[in-house]
């Protein structure tokens, strides 16, 4: 029995940090217009890229979707509003990589129709898990909190889930989407909890949002009230940064650590984020898949900061020009907070299923980064470190490429908050640091996997014709005895019949990786994610 | 539109090596104020000859290993050796004692490991033991603290004469304007046998930690209470090496309260508090994990206390923290903390 701790816990380290969210929740939540051109990406998740199902001239309605999931972990895409498929290419759309993604451009058509998606459920409440999951998954719904890791199978964990945590501890400076659509969108947030705790058969469920967001917590409390919910905890934790962390979060809730390298599965609990669960409710509940989200337009760049309910694959630019433009300030854009976003290189990239905030911000609030001097071992950084590691180490090994030392040092339960950047006196820019030692790790790990692969490959393959030959030779010398053996009539029938069966041989090999992959990709293969590192948190 | 990339966090920082150091500065004012007090102008000289020689030797060595001047002397560590060393050393020193100790202490101990970050040893300190090493006789100039002898007091021009040219007011000998540290002064008569109270019946003792040094730690106490609170230093070393003092000499005095010195004595005598919380904290030479800190921190207290009783020398921070310094790397190694999601180990 997990046991949810009546006086959340403060987490280890972090930093308090100026909130800013006041600017963007002046205005009520409202929806941008719908621009004259999208650009969907195919691959917004974590996993393999979805496969078009739309040609270059083809009209699409809204919620019609536009590319499928081949693979258990990978989501769908659907159009975002109806219109025409002008093009299908590469386009640069808003990654850390900074690398360019195959996008479908659809020409908006301005009615706005939309397809019957047949994800509506009436009596989801009494419906089979399995099903629930699998309209989650054709939904295209993914981890609305960042990572976007594919929700149907985080909603399939392989084993009892005992507490479902609804991470709504929107942590980082600036962004405020989730405390909008608490506030404004109550009922559907309480619904998407509900139908994620069916399908998981979870016992208990707890929200858990910051206690600086009174306003969220008091329309919760009155949603549940009103829903005559009583089993879904709501949990205010210590507002300090990095607490929306998913490890971070269910350390505060329940005063127990997912193991490193872990999942909190493996301590039988599920980690979603809250606009995911109304993700889900909308799916199930309206029938509309995931094409559109609630962005936080923010930062002293941008004229008037606001939550908006933004169509996935509007360009940046049409977004900030319905929140009045760029101010003269606006110096540097952002997707996502101060502390983790990626920084964007131009506004015509589009808006993703993972943008949770766009922040335009002046140079006061991104000044250029200082020189950096040598780190003078001060340690405010371990200070702050929520992850208990020795930031000051981890850098020292990066820098010098000892890439054992740097894994030794645990490199890899360093969650990127950057908490450590911040403090760090001689002004080292050390997540960057992390970022290239686990990217050079990872490289080295693909290329020694690639070595071992083609090596099997080899010997298999070396295996094979030699089995080939060896079958070939005896069938030569069963054919030679055979031929003897035969009459000479009906041979033309005999031939006949030899070649069916080879067209038989060759058409079912053609067709059984067909079936494998499909059976793989097949929706609900009841098996949970290998490795999932799909923290659904910031 | 387009727009400069540059990588995260992005968020103003609001931390420095200069705005840490310029805090540790200023926290050293009232101990500096106090020693000056009680010890007259001498204190100044020392001061200011220290830290000149210091960022000059620091700017020569920039300049030398092809580094930028003014930001590095701008980051402040020179300075604060400077400070840190000129406020060790005995107030009657001529000119030459604190120059010497500065430069090298910046030229060796500094430059010649890398500069800023990659000494394994606190450059002060070094300084500190090369002149007590050489200068030992030079070392003791301390003139008895203001109110407690009242026949002579040296004046501003006076000490000016002593420090830089070496005469002495007319009709003085050396010997009657310098006077033992409670320290020394406890070594010595421990030495001849007499007992702690005996020791301390005269009035350099002062009421716990020597006439004058017990304000003057209170005064370094204060400064470093006020750097903790600004987070320029952490609990943990101040924590370790006054807990570890005060531990040890306590045990030490309940055992035999006539042959040692009072717990409250090692606190607040000699450099125990500047140690503390401004020497012992020097980060780039200290242990870095929380744990590490505290042993650190411990170590230094009890060699404090072993080589004031025991050692040859009446003060020992200055040698604990340098052999501390040489223990800090493997203490690292082996007080890491458990990461977050590790079991125990
Ligand atoms: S905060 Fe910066 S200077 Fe201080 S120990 Fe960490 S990396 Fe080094
Ligand atoms: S970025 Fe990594 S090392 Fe730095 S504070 Fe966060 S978890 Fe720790």
């Amino acid at each position: 029995m997990i046991e949810i701790l009546e006086q959340p816990r403060q987490i280890f380290g972090g930093l308090r940090l100026a909130a800013n969210k006041a600017q963007s929740l002046r205005t009520p939540l409202r929806s941008a217009p719908l621009p004259e051109r999208l650009i969907v990406p195919l691959s917004q998740h974590i996993g393999e890229p979805a496969e078009t199902l739309v040609q270059v001239g083809d009209k699409v309605l809204k919620g019609q979707p536009i590319a499928r999931s081949l693979n258990y972990i990978s989501a769908p895409v659907h159009a975002p509003t109806s219109g025409t498929v002008t093009d299908i290419g590469e386009y640069a759309v808003p990654h850390p990589s900074g690398l360019k993604a195959t996008c479908v451009v659809i020409h908006a058509d301005g009615a706005d129709r939309s397809a019957d998606t047949g994800l509506k459920m009436d009596d989801v409440f009494c419906a089979d898990p399995a099903d629930i999951r699998q309209r989650v998954r054709e939904a295209g719904i993914v981890g609305l909190g960042g990572a976007g890791f594919p929700t149907a199978v985080k909603l399939n964990p392989g084993r009892p889930v005992e507490l479902l945590v609804i991470n709504a501890a929107e942590c980082e400076p600036y962004i405020s989407c989730d405390e909008a659509l608490m506030c404004e969108r109550t009922a559907e947030v309480i619904d998407g909890v509900r139908i994620m705790r069916h399908a998981l058969q979870a016992q208990q469920v707890v929200i858990g949002v910051e206690d600086n967001m009174p306003r969220a917590v008091d329309c919760l409390r009155r949603g549940l009230e009103a829903a005559g919910e009583r089993d879904i905890r709501l949990l205010a934790v210590p507002t300090v940064y990095p607490a929306g962390g998913e490890k971070q979060l269910i350390y505060a809730l329940t005063g127990k650590e997912i193991p490193s390298q872990g999942l909190p599965a493996d301590l039988g609990m599920v980690c979603h984020n809250v606009g995911t669960a109304a993700a889900v409710a909308r799916a199930l509940l309206q029938g509309e898949p995931l094409i559109s989200r609630i962005v936080t337009i923010t930062g002293a760049g941008v004229s008037q900061p606001c939550n908006l309910e933004v169509r996935i694959g509007t360009p940046i630019a049409d977004v900030i020009a319905s929140c009045g433009g760029y101010t003269e300030q606006a110096a540097h854009l952002l997707m996502g907070g101060p502390m983790m976003g990626i920084p964007l290189p131009n506004d015509r990239m589009p808006v993703i299923k993972t943008s949770n905030c766009l922040l335009a911000a002046s140079v006061e609030e991104i000044p250029p980064p200082p020189a950096a001097l040598p780190c003078i071992r001060c340690a405010r950084c371990t200070e702050v470190c929520p992850a208990y590691l020795l930031p000051q180490q981890l850098f020292w090994y990066a820098r010098s490429r000892d890439f054992d030392k740097v894994q030794d040092y645990n490199l890899f339960d360093c969650i990127e908050c950057g908490c450590c950047a911040r403090v760090c006196p001689s002004h080292i820019p050390l997540v960057q640091y992390y970022r290239f030692a686990k990217t050079e790790i990872w490289d080295l790990e693909r290329q020694r996997t690639k070595a071992d692969l083609a090596r099997q490959r080899h010997e298999f393959r070396v295996e094979r014709l030699e089995r080939e030959k060896k079958a070939l030779e005896e069938r030569r010398a069963a054919a030679k005895k055979g031929l003897a053996a035969r009459p000479k009539s009906g041979d033309a029938e005999a031939k006949k019949a030899e070649i069916a069966a080879a067209l038989a041989r060759v058409k079912g090999k053609k067709t059984q990786p067909a079936t494998v992959s499909a059976m793989r990709g097949s929706a609900d293969s009841e098996q949970g994610p290998g490795s999932d590192t799909g923290s659904d948190s910031r | 539109m387009d727009f400069p990339t540059q990588s995260s966090p992005y968020l103003p920082v609001d931390n420095g090596v200069g705005r840490l150091m310029a805090r540790v500065s200023v926290a050293l004012l009232p101990g500096a104020l106090c020693l000056f007090w009680f010890f007259g102008w001498g204190v100044v000289f020392n001061l200011l000859i220290s830290t000149l020689t210091a960022l000059g030797a620091e700017a020569l060595m920039l300049l030398l290993r092809r580094r930028p001047v003014k930001a590095s002397l701008l980051d402040g560590s020179a300075l604060l050796t400077g400070l840190l060393l000129a406020l060790t050393l005995p107030p009657l020193a001529p000119w030459w004692l604190p120059m010497l100790g500065a430069g090298f202490a910046i030229v060796v101990a500094k430059h010649l490991y890398g500069g800023l970050g990659y000494n394994p040893f606190n450059p002060a300190m070094v300084g500190f033991v090369v002149l007590i090493i050489s200068f030992p006789l030079q070392m003791t100039l301390w003139p008895p603290p203001q109110g407690l002898q009242h026949d002579y007091a040296l004046h501003f021009g006076d000490t000016l004469q002593l420090v830089f040219g070496g005469t002495l007011p007319e009709g003085r000998a050396l010997d009657s304007l310098t006077m033992a540290t409670p320290l020394d002064n406890a070594k010595t008569q421990f030495g001849l046998d007499y007992t702690w109270s005996e020791i301390t019946a005269t009035p350099l003792f002062g009421r716990f930690g020597g006439y004058g040094w017990e304000w003057i730690n209170l005064a370094y106490l204060a400064g470093g209470l006020w750097l903790w609170r600004k987070r320029a230093i952490q609990w943990q070393i101040p924590t370790g090496m006054l807990g570890a003092l005060f531990t040890i000499a306590l045990l030490f005095f309940i055992a035999d309260s006539d042959s040692f010195g009072s717990p409250l004595f090692h606190l607040f005598s000699g450099a125990t508090m500047l140690g503390a919380f401004f020497i012992a904290t020097d980060p780039v030479s200290a242990a870095t994990t929380p744990r590490g800190r505290l042993y650190y921190g411990a170590g230094i207290g009890v060699l404090t206390y072993a080589i004031r009783t025991w050692g040859g020398y009446p003060d020992a921070i200055a040698f604990s923290v340098l052999l501390m310094n040489m223990a800090a790397p493997t203490i690292d190694y082996y007080t890491q903390p458990r990461v977050f999601g590790h079991p125990d180990k």
